[in-house]
């Protein structure tokens, strides 16, 4: 279902070229954890080819949102979202979409890396296993190459793919599962606080991957440092207490702010 | 007379805390010092102290005159000495109470040793019951060689009528016993371990939380019933039900068949095999979880790849700990299956159980030093050697699989 060509991208009615499409069309989308409401009503939406931050201060929602993009948050007990998501033009949370297929196109990359307890190599031909990716003899060993390269790691760990994931250093886990999400060859990754446990030597390397990982994804990432949303991001979004507060050009964002709130919370005062 | 030494022996005691206390706080709070004299202990701790100290001798005091004046069996002279000690103490504490003594580290100390000793005691024992089993069986190895025994294919332990009665010393083979117990460990676990899992699987993975608090309890009724009641389901209903069943395909087979004590006996398995697997997969992290389902992955495949290998030691180590409960269990075995030996891999057969034969071998009337007797203790060591390799394999996988995937 999520394979046909996106309706809008045809559509007489849109004038502008087909890359300038955004990637993400969010209406209205709210979210629930019970009956508690954490996200009121987002509109946005999020360009392809290149990365989008969300930043604000804990518990203000912006992880809630994340993962409404890959559904994630169908696997909380008592969690709902309401609203319109599109991806390329179709919605993603109507009945006809298969979240497992959904997420085979929408990565993630969590907090805290978190190999499987199996080889390197088992961890990134972990998707395509899954999704019956390899055709052919030999094929699945040129997926896991082609995604550690990808992911900036093969040379590290080219040597030694029959030991265990969790053998590796925080930053090349990392790099690790974000190689494992690339396998399955997605259009979107996902980052939830990708840095938070690396210190600033793989952080820089991260960041580094990432700008070379947005020419063909669409990346949302999810920060506490504003200096890396600044360093990494096109584009900013700034949530406080569940909602989309402000949202532009990175560059407008940090220097000229419109919302007094945006203003506080980057200049220290708030968060 | 035990209660009066006891009570005198707590009443010294509160004397000798009561003796430090008042004095303590006599010594240390006199109006008009400032609190650079505070002491490095308070009260308490001095009094703790005298009451440690008063009642350790006391008890020491006892110990040595009950084992070397055992005879005399006076009451007097313990409550003389007892008083002796607790005056002697009383006088320490005049001496010791004073703003520089460290009461408080000694305390530490006290309360230290005392819980050191209750886990030795325990080891104590252990080692205790294991070297009587291990004198008693080499008694029982006297009168019947040990290759006999291991390799005996005949069990059937002569029972003398008169004292005298010579000749005919029973045969103590204990292959078909141990097959017995084997083959019924082997069918109970057929059942249990499979349908435990099935249902911590569900439990862990996919029951939601309301599902989950009420199933889970109701399955831990099922580990709580006794196992004489099983013991009874096995002799009087399922056994008899399996034989009319067999009965029914034309096959007839007795009603104590090691297939119906294991239906109950696996029965009797499954909560702790569910539960302890429960805990073992809902231990594994969240974040293995979300990665999979991430990366779209279905919950079943989820489980299959990623949670069941996970979890696997502990799995394996809750699956050990049901085989040493089958093979430990008495009650059902008692009841429901024979206490005839019989040699066999036949499911449908009657066999016995190494603890069906040692409660055989002791109920009633027994001399103490017959082979009869002595046997039960061979069996009990073994008993014992198999659990402990159970758990000495056990506990070399988890250690194995933690080498490997979580440094």
């Amino acid at each position: 279902m999520i394979d046909q060509p996106a309706p809008l991208a045809t559509s007489p009615f849109n004038t502008s070229s087909p890359a300038r499409l955004p990637k993400f069309r969010c209406r209205n989308v709210q979210a629930y954890y019970g009956k508690t409401r954490v996200l009121h009503g987002i509109d946005v939406d999020i360009p392809d080819q290149s990365v989008t931050a969300l930043i604000g201060p804990s518990g203000c929602g912006k992880s809630t949102f994340l993962r409404v993009f890959n559904r994630m948050n169908d696997t909380i007990p008592n969690a709902r979202v309401t609203g319109h998501v599109e991806m390329d033009g179709i919605d993603i949370y109507s009945d006809q979409i298969d979240p497992t297929v959904l997420r085979a196109r929408v990565g993630m990359v969590f907090q805290k890396p978190n190999p499987f307890p199996k080889s390197i190599y088992d961890n990134v031909a972990y998707g395509p296993r899954i999704h019956g990716l390899a055709d052919y003899a030999g094929e699945l060993d040129d997926i896991v190459e082609h995604s550690l390269r990808r992911a900036a790691l093969w040379d590290e760990v080219k040597d030694r793919l029959g030991e265990p994931g969790t053998s590796l250093s925080n930053g090349q886990q990392q790099r690790l599962v974000i190689a494992r999400a690339i396998a399955i060859r997605p259009e979107v990754i996902l980052m939830d606080e990708p840095a938070s446990s690396l210190d600033p030597i793989a952080t820089a390397r991260l960041e580094q991957l990432i700008d070379e990982l947005k020419q063909n994804y669409c990346i949302l990432i999810v920060t506490h440092s504003m200096a890396q949303a600044a360093r990494v991001s096109e584009h900013t979004g700034f949530f406080y207490q569940g909602a989309l507060v402000e949202y532009g050009e990175t560059n407008q964002i940090f220097t000229n702010p419109v919302d007094q709130r945006t203003q506080d919370y980057i200049t220290g005062r708030t968060g | 007379m035990p209660m009066l030494l006891g009570g005198v022996y707590l009443f010294l005691i509160v004397m000798a805390f009561v003796f430090a206390r008042t004095l303590a706080i006599m010594r240390f709070y006199v109006p008009g010092l400032g609190a650079e004299t505070r002491p490095h202990s308070v009260p308490n701790f001095h009094a703790y102290f005298a009451a440690w100290t008063a009642g350790f001798f006391m008890l020491l005091m006892l110990a040595l005159y009950r084992l070397f004046f055992a005879a005399v069996g006076s009451v007097t002279i313990p409550l003389i000495l007892m008083a002796l000690i607790t005056a002697l103490t009383c006088l320490m504490s005049f001496k010791l109470t004073q703003r520089e003594f460290k009461a408080r580290d000694y305390v530490e100390g006290f309360v230290q040793f005392a819980l050191f000793l209750c886990s030795g005691v325990v080891i104590l024992i252990t080692f205790g019951i294991i070297l009587s089993l291990l004198f008693e069986s080499l008694r029982f190895f006297e009168k019947i060689p040990l290759t006999d025994f291991l390799t005996g294919l005949e069990w059937s332990p002569q029972i003398p009528i008169r004292e005298d009665q010579i000749g005919e010393a029973g045969s103590f083979g204990v292959v078909p016993v141990l097959l017995g117990t084997g083959l019924i460990t082997v069918f109970a676990m057929l059942i249990a371990v499979p349908i435990g899992l099935f249902i911590a699987i569900y439990l862990s993975e996919y029951a939601g939380r309301r599902r989950r608090r009420v199933i889970k309890p109701v399955i831990e009724i099922l580990a709580g019933i006794p196992s004489v009641v099983y013991g009874f389901f096995a002799l009087l209903t399922i056994g008899p039900m399996v034989q009319t069943g067999m009965a029914a395909l034309g096959f007839d087979i007795t009603a104590q068949s090691v297939v119906a004590v294991s239906i109950v006996m696996g029965v009797m398995i499954i909560p702790y095999i569910s539960s302890l697997s429960d805990d073992v997969m809902s231990g594994v992290p969240q974040i293995l979880r979300d990665g999979s389902y991430a990366l779209g992955a279905t919950p079943s495949e989820t489980v299959k790849k990623i949670i069941l290998p996970a979890a696997f030691p502990g799995l394996m180590a809750a699956s050990l700990l049901g085989v040493s409960r089958a093979l430990g269990e008495t009650m059902i075995v008692a009841l429901a299956a024979s206490k005839a030996a019989n040699l066999t891999f036949n499911p449908f057969e009657a066999v016995t159980t190494v603890t069906v034969q040692i409660v055989t071998l002791l109920t009633g009337d027994q001399e103490l030093d017959s082979a009869k007797t002595l046997a039960a203790y061979a069996l009990g060591l073994i008993l014992f050697i198999l659990t402990l390799l159970l758990n000495i394999i056990a506990i070399s996988i988890v250690r194995g699989y933690n080498a490997k995937f979580h440094r």
